[in-house]
């Protein structure tokens, strides 16, 4: 198990490494936008890009080694690089600035606990709607609670967030006059109640659709486990229903549930661009979309390199969680 | 039991085969939910090939109506804050919903099908080369390949193909990976080759049949993926700018061809339903209805992909039920 983890994580190491160089070449060579105009602003002369671009590093060569097949020896090396520069902020956490001036690593301080939060939320709505519910589907099968929780799912997974956000907001205005707080993030223990009204009602438009996927999952793993003869045994041994499944089912059925809930969690960690922009909450996503829609370099590689992190470490998380909740998986 | 299940008997008796028709017929029974699919996809078909003729007025009519209307009976879907019909622009949506779902998930379907069979055949070195180019990709930032098509490309319609294509191409790429593994030690495959066949001739002749049925599972329940991405792309003010000329015949731009005059209702401004519920927020005072008709319209027609690609799936593959 120990030398699968390690190949595991040398392999997202490389992974991590060829994102990173992809990323920031594709940046580079792609046409429009320039980071040091952008954050000159209008009130820019050639001097104010000129000196920009030097505390960027924008002028140096972008690889520590350069290879050119037309001069002999063909490989130089370059003294301080961009991408070196890059991978340098990286590790020691000082990330460079955006596009407004500000510190990479102060506004993403800023902005992570608001990410996690709505994640957890999400997470915690997503669970406790789509279990239970992927439950009583599975067990009353073809009664009209299964047809029902069936139709929701169905639902859930075709309606666009981005409407029901829409009409979240729209409806209470309209007819009750009433709006979440939509002007600034508040944190949790500022005020913890306003931090709900601000964070549930986003969280529960995010847990619709993963609700759905999860009950989908929960009730076929389910439908699959209680045709086990190890099920039968226990039925058969005299116990209550009720234990056979709580004690010997769920968890069995909870392992293809665990990998949905992983991928889940790596899509929230990167950022719900659509429902942070509606319900206006500085999180990671809207961050992304702003340096994304501004060639932003600084930004767009290592909020890259760092959802890459977190989707190769989640999906050994749960590869890991797997073993433990099937001891009959074995890796090598 | 209808009639219908009689006659079978009494045919079944008399002849082996049964009509296709009465196979359809029992598909239809045993699946209504499948069959709704159907309908709405094919509702939605009629209004984007007809939609001149089916809408009441232009999308881009600002006299339609009066500004911000309630749905009445000569504006079922009410109006925006510009007097434009919603009923008419909710027809006219249908069409680059239908048009970037369906071409990017047959660009992307295509090409990933093609690399996972090439992959999974292979094995080897070219197997993990292509499978480490998977993972990198799928880690890589959708947006990003969008926003640098859109600089180069322009913001058009064949942009939002190929960036919504692209990132199908990874994930298809894998499942049909995994199937051409299970696939490939098949003993026909090694009857194939023991025949001499060569091997462009098994990947295309003895395999890419075999996948076809999981191809196709796999494109009818990415088109409501698709669809839905492009709604939010457009949402995010990143689609198709609206009122951009647009022809359901833009592929034979790539041959050198216009869209011939007597397929002339087939062009029109582009209008997007994502893009209608995004101005609906901002408006003042609150009109609902504005951001309710278009997002019931992507709703649906998700809804109907999904349906028809279920269905389809129990059809071609029951095996699949509840992976897929």
């Amino acid at each position: 198990m120990q030398r699968y983890i390690i190949r595991r994580l040398i392999q997202g190491g490389i992974i991590l490494f060829v994102l990173s160089v992809v990323v920031f070449l594709l940046l580079r060579i792609a046409p429009g936008g320039d980071p040091a105009a952008f954050r000159c602003g209008f009130t820019c002369t050639d001097d104010k890009i000129a000196a920009i671009r030097k505390e960027m590093g924008l002028d140096n060569p972008y690889f520590p080694v350069s290879v050119d097949l037309t001069d002999p020896p063909f490989v130089s090396f370059n003294g301080e690089s961009q991408y070196w520069r890059w991978v340098r902020e990286l590790f020691n956490g000082s990330l460079g600035r955006d596009w407004n001036g500000a510190p990479v690593a102060d506004e993403l301080q800023n902005r992570l606990p608001v990410t996690v939060e709505l994640l957890i939320i999400t997470l915690l709505v997503t669970i406790a709607v789509g279990v239970p519910f992927g439950i009583v589907s599975a067990v009353y099968r073809n009664s009209p609670a299964d047809y029902g929780a069936r139709f929701g799912a169905i639902l859930g997974l075709a309606v666009p967030n981005f409407w029901v956000a829409t009409l979240v907001i729209l409806i209470p205005i309209q007819y009750w006059d009433y709006a979440p707080p939509l002007t600034k993030t508040i944190a949790f223990f500022d005020s913890p109640w306003d931090n709900l009204r601000q964070f549930v009602p986003p969280a529960i438009v995010l847990a619709a659709v993963s609700a759905a996927g999860v009950m989908r999952l929960t009730r076929s793993s389910m439908l699959e486990v209680m045709r086990q003869d190890y099920i039968r045994t226990a039925r058969s041994k005299g116990l209550r229903e009720r234990i056979v499944v709580i004690r010997h089912a769920l968890k069995n059925s909870m392992i293809p549930v665990v990998t949905i809930i992983g991928l889940q969690v790596a899509a929230l960690l990167g950022g719900a661009v659509i429902v942070e922009s509606v319900f206006n909450l500085q999180g990671v996503g809207i961050y992304f979309l702003g340096a994304l829609v501004r060639k932003d370099y600084q930004v767009v590689q290592t909020l890259t390199v760092y959802i890459g992190a977190v989707v190769v470490l989640l999906n050994l998380g749960v590869d890991i969680l797997y073993a433990w909740l099937d001891p009959r998986i074995r890796y090598s | 039991m209808s009639a219908i299940d009689a006659g079978d008997v009494a045919v079944a008796g008399l002849a082996p085969r049964t009509s296709r028709w009465i196979m359809a017929g029992r598909l239809a029974r045993d699946n209504p939910l499948a069959l709704f699919g159907l309908l709405v996809v094919i509702v939605l078909a009629v209004c984007a090939v007809f939609a001149p003729l089916i809408a009441p007025y232009g999308p881009l009519d600002f006299g339609a109506g009066t500004k911000n209307l309630d749905p009445t009976w000569k504006h079922p879907f009410g109006t925006e804050d510009l007097g434009r019909d919603m009923f008419s622009r909710v027809v006219f949506g249908a069409r680059i919903s239908l048009i970037v779902g369906f071409s990017s998930v047959i660009f992307g379907t295509v090409v990933g099908t093609g690399l996972g069979i090439f992959s999974g055949y292979s094995g080897g070195t070219i197997d993990s080369i292509i499978q480490r180019t998977v993972d990198t990709a799928i880690a890589f930032p959708a947006l990003l390949i969008l926003l640098i098509l859109r600089q180069v490309m322009g913001p058009s319609v064949e942009t939002l193909i190929v960036a919504v294509g692209i990132a199908i191409i990874f994930p298809v790429t894998r499942i049909i990976r995994g199937a051409v593994l299970s696939e490939k030690n098949n003993q026909y495959v090694e009857a194939a080759r023991a025949l001499g066949a060569s091997t462009p001739r098994i990947l295309f002749f003895h395999i890419a049949p075999n996948v076809a049925a999981l191809a196709i599972i796999i494109a009818t329940t990415l088109l409501g993926t698709a669809i839905l991405a492009e709604a939010a792309l457009a949402f995010l003010g990143l689609g198709i700018p609206e009122g951009t000329d647009f022809s359901m015949l833009f592929f034979l731009s790539f041959v050198g061809l216009d869209t011939p005059s007597w397929l002339g209702f087939l062009e029109g401004p582009a209008v997007t339903w994502g893009k209608d519920v995004s101005a609906a927020r901002n408006s003042f005072p609150v009109h609902i209805w504005w951001a309710f008709f278009p997002g019931l319209a992507i709703t649906l027609t998700v809804l109907g992909f999904n349906l028809l690609g279920d269905g389809l799936r129990d059809i071609l593959d029951p095996r699949l039920r509840g992976r897929l």
